[in-house]
């Protein structure tokens, strides 16, 4: 057993701390949650000369060919930091699934442009009926002369808006097993008869509504195998789910750490509130939860990484961090006050992201029957 | 970072886990209805099993199992990480695994005892040949330990102790006081106190049980009356007593019984998937499947706390954080899983040990009356997140 992290794992953090410190404030991350994109392109064109986007790209196609586990506590960083942008998108659904699923051609032709951050990808699971398990039930995929015409609409896809490509499940086959039946499309995110419009959130992020009226895709589009691309969604919404809770850590490490300091600094009844027990046990407890649920983001993790089967260790994660991250940046606005209620103030970012992680890549009660059914019940 | 248990790990897990089943008697799991989490129900403190237990400690304390983390200058592996394996392994079989003797009497021994102490205790300690009990709390000294007013007055070679502890569980099955006096009445508070080692049989100790609400012999109160004891039982220096106590709290909590959880957890899945109510398995009930799921999902992250833990020990880190995050999480995950045990049963969670129709041996009833002993015994959760607070994230103190 070893809890620690690898000396270039090591390195990886202190670089994207030092680096998101000074090139992600969080002026940058309010201006551009206003603008219609969502990111910086300036700062995407700096993520990606550090190499994050190409991290678990093999070193043939760009990247740097490393693990997930890797990869994992990068976005840790970026949670703490909000770094804003379609980078989970692009480099940790997309990349990894063309990379599973992708033949020598696509991945060869595909990989690089997500590596260098020339072009984004996005994934498109959900739809307006679809649960939190990604199937695609409404959305279609027609073969008609050679090429397929998908039709349908997909919702709460991230960052479609700026995407150049979304890779979209639809479904090919009518079958008795919904989980059969399902192909993976690669579209092109200019294809006529594609509709993309941003959705209103409080989350402060950039979610779509993807309408595909008879959209052609070609063949050779087709990521995976034809009628049995659900072990790619599978797998993406696995990696998603415990990419996303490890930003999760990181927004709840961030609360606290904010939330540690101020307790230091305000003072009522002539001292630091720090010093009631009021106030000192929320902040034990939320020490308590992150600490605890960030050992099952890093065991998923190195589990994915290691091959190792991860299903309950990754519903695990997801819903407790679900869980755990709400109750943690609540409390974090009790112990501000008044000031943390104020849109000046940066402590409800947090709180926006952390309900829009929640609910992205299955919620903390989908998770939970997850975690039943692997129980055997 | 690795995750996994080396394969020297794993052959040992079952070498132990061979070994207890092959000791347990027949009825053990009857019998032994301890609720992880809890003080009230061990065995190892029922004078019903303590035959069993003197038996059981020797045999695994000759294996070398109880002293796994030690140096191996004093017969152990230094290894944590198979220390706790053990814990993991006994507490899932709900035996006994030597208390206050394995878990603080000999780590403390081990960092601030003399030569010649050490050379008297270990061994015995290792052997599983002598137990201990808590001498800590008293009448009016429980989680303000410094208030204690029980006084060693040197005597020559000798201390001449008089007081009273109270709420000292085993102090009836085992032989040897791990005691808490004041030895500077004019010292400060935290520089009055020294730690030392009685035997309960020197004249002048009065053991005199108390029945805790699970109707269960488990503590007691002890007098000191002129009780004389050498001076070379004295653990570490005069006067250093709290010291000394704070230096063996991140030993000690390792020893929280996360296999007892494991079980309760598999005896709960089983009970749902066979018990039929109404036409229908518990199982599949959203709410019964939710709360299992909740039950597993805490309880992984207790684990994952705990061999983290045993490998910052073995690390030579202070889990300042992490000790007091154990003992906190390990008692009130006790009391999530009573409530929810209670909840998943219904009416036959009320059902006594020996009552026909109880389910699990009436585990979960008695279960339910043990568990709030676990987040008041040995340091309170209140304390617990106030040393967290204070200790591990930097905090001022009121």
């Amino acid at each position: 057993m070893d809890f620690e992290l690898s000396e270039e794992q090591k390195i990886l953090q202190k670089s994207a701390r030092d680096f998101l410190r000074k090139e992600c404030p969080k002026e940058l991350i309010r201006a551009v949650s206003q603008s219609h994109e969502g990111y910086s392109t300036e700062l995407w064109g700096k993520m990606a000369e550090l190499g994050w986007m190409g991290l678990m790209v093999p070193e043939a196609y760009g990247g740097s060919g490393m693990t997930f586990l890797d990869l994992t506590v990068l976005l840790e960083e970026m949670g703490y930091n909000l770094c804003p942008g379609p980078f989970l998108a692009s480099a940790v659904l997309a990349g990894p699934a063309i990379l599973t699923g992708g033949n020598e051609e696509q991945k060869a032709e595909l990989l690089p442009k997500i590596s260098s951050g020339e072009k984004i990808f996005t994934v498109a699971l959900y739809e307006p009926k679809s649960t939190f398990d990604a199937v695609p039930r409404q959305v279609t995929g027609s073969r008609v002369n050679g090429h397929y015409e998908l039709k349908g609409t997909k919702l709460f896809v991230p960052d479609a808006h700026v995407a150049d490509y979304i890779l979209c499940p639809a479904r090919t086959k009518e079958h008795p097993d919904p989980k059969q039946g399902i192909t993976v499309f690669l579209v092109d995110a200019g294809s006529p008869g594609l509709a993309c419009t941003l959705l209103r959130t409080i989350s402060w992020d950039k979610q779509c509504e993807v309408v595909l009226d008879n959209v052609r895709v070609p063949s050779s589009r087709v990521i995976g195998r034809t009628d049995q691309g659900w072990p790619l969604v599978r797998d993406m919404t696995a990696k998603a789910a415990v990419a996303r809770s490890a930003e999760m850590i990181g927004h709840c490490q961030a609360s606290l750490d904010m939330a540690v300091a101020y307790a230091k600094e305000r003072v009522q009844f002539d001292r630091p509130i720090g010093t009631f027990q009021a106030v000192q046990h929320h902040l034990a407890d939320m020490w308590l939860d992150i600490s605890g649920t960030r050992n099952l983001v890093y065991q998923a993790a190195w589990k994915i990484s290691a091959g190792i089967e991860a299903e309950r260790d990754v519903a695990m994660t997801k819903a407790r961090t679900g869980e755990i991250s709400r109750k943690v940046t609540k409390t974090a606005h009790m112990l501000f006050g008044a000031i943390g209620y104020t849109m000046e103030h940066d402590l409800h970012l947090y709180y926006r992201r952390v309900v829009a992680g929640d609910m992205a890549y299955g919620n903390s009660d989908f998770h939970y029957e997850e975690v039943a059914k692997s129980l055997g019940l | 970072m690795d995750f996994g248990f080396a394969k020297e790990e794993l052959d040992f897990r079952q070498e132990v886990e061979d070994f207890v089943r092959s000791e347990l008697p027949p009825d053990w799991d009857a019998r032994a209805v301890w609720w992880p989490g809890g003080y009230g129900t061990i065995p190892e403190m029922e004078a019903e099993f303590l035959d069993f237990t003197k038996t059981f400690l020797r045999k695994i304390g000759k294996k070398g199992w109880l002293s796994l983390g030690w140096p191996k200058e004093y017969g152990g592996q230094s290894s944590m990480i198979k220390q706790a394996i053990v814990g993991d392994v006994l507490s899932y079989h709900r035996t006994p695994a030597g208390g206050v003797a394995v878990s603080i009497a000999g780590p403390t021994i081990l960092m601030v005892g003399s030569d010649e102490m050490k050379k008297e205790w270990l061994p015995k300690i290792a052997g599983g040949e002598e137990g201990f009990w808590l001498g800590y709390s008293e009448p009016n000294a429980g989680s303000d330990l410094s208030a204690i007013k029980t006084t060693a007055v040197a005597d020559g070679d000798e201390f001449v102790i008089n007081g009273q502890k109270v709420w000292s569980s085993g102090a009836h099955v085992t032989e040897n006081a791990w005691l808490m006096v004041k030895t500077d009445l004019q010292a400060p508070r935290h520089k009055s106190a020294t730690l030392m080692i009685v035997p309960n049989e020197t004249p002048g100790v009065t053991v005199k049980p108390i029945i805790n609400l699970c109707g269960f012999h488990s503590f007691n109160e002890v007098f000191f009356d002129n009780v004389r004891v050498p001076k070379r039982y004295v653990v570490g220096e005069v006067n250093k007593g709290f010291y000394n106590v704070m230096l063996a709290l991140q030993f000690e909590r390792l020893a929280v019984g996360v296999g007892a959880f494991k079980r309760v957890l598999e005896e709960l899945i089983q009970f749902a998937k066979e018990t039929d109510l109404g036409g229908e398995p518990l199982c599949r009930k959203s709410e019964i499947r939710m709360k299992l799921a909740r039950l597993a999902t805490e309880l992984e992250s207790f684990y994952s706390l705990y061999w983290q833990t045993a490998w910052m020990l073995d690390r030579r880190r202070i889990p300042e954080l992490e000790a007091s995050a154990l003992k906190l999480t390990g008692t009130e995950l006790g009391v999530v899983f009573a409530q929810t045990a209670v909840d998943i049963l219904g009416p036959y969670g009320l059902l006594d040990k020996g009552s026909k129709w109880a389910p699990l041996y009436g585990r979960v009833a008695l279960g339910y009356l043990d568990s709030i002993s676990g987040p008041i015994g040995a340091g309170t959760s209140e304390i617990q997140r106030s040393i967290m607070a204070t200790r591990g994230l930097g905090l001022p103190r009121g």
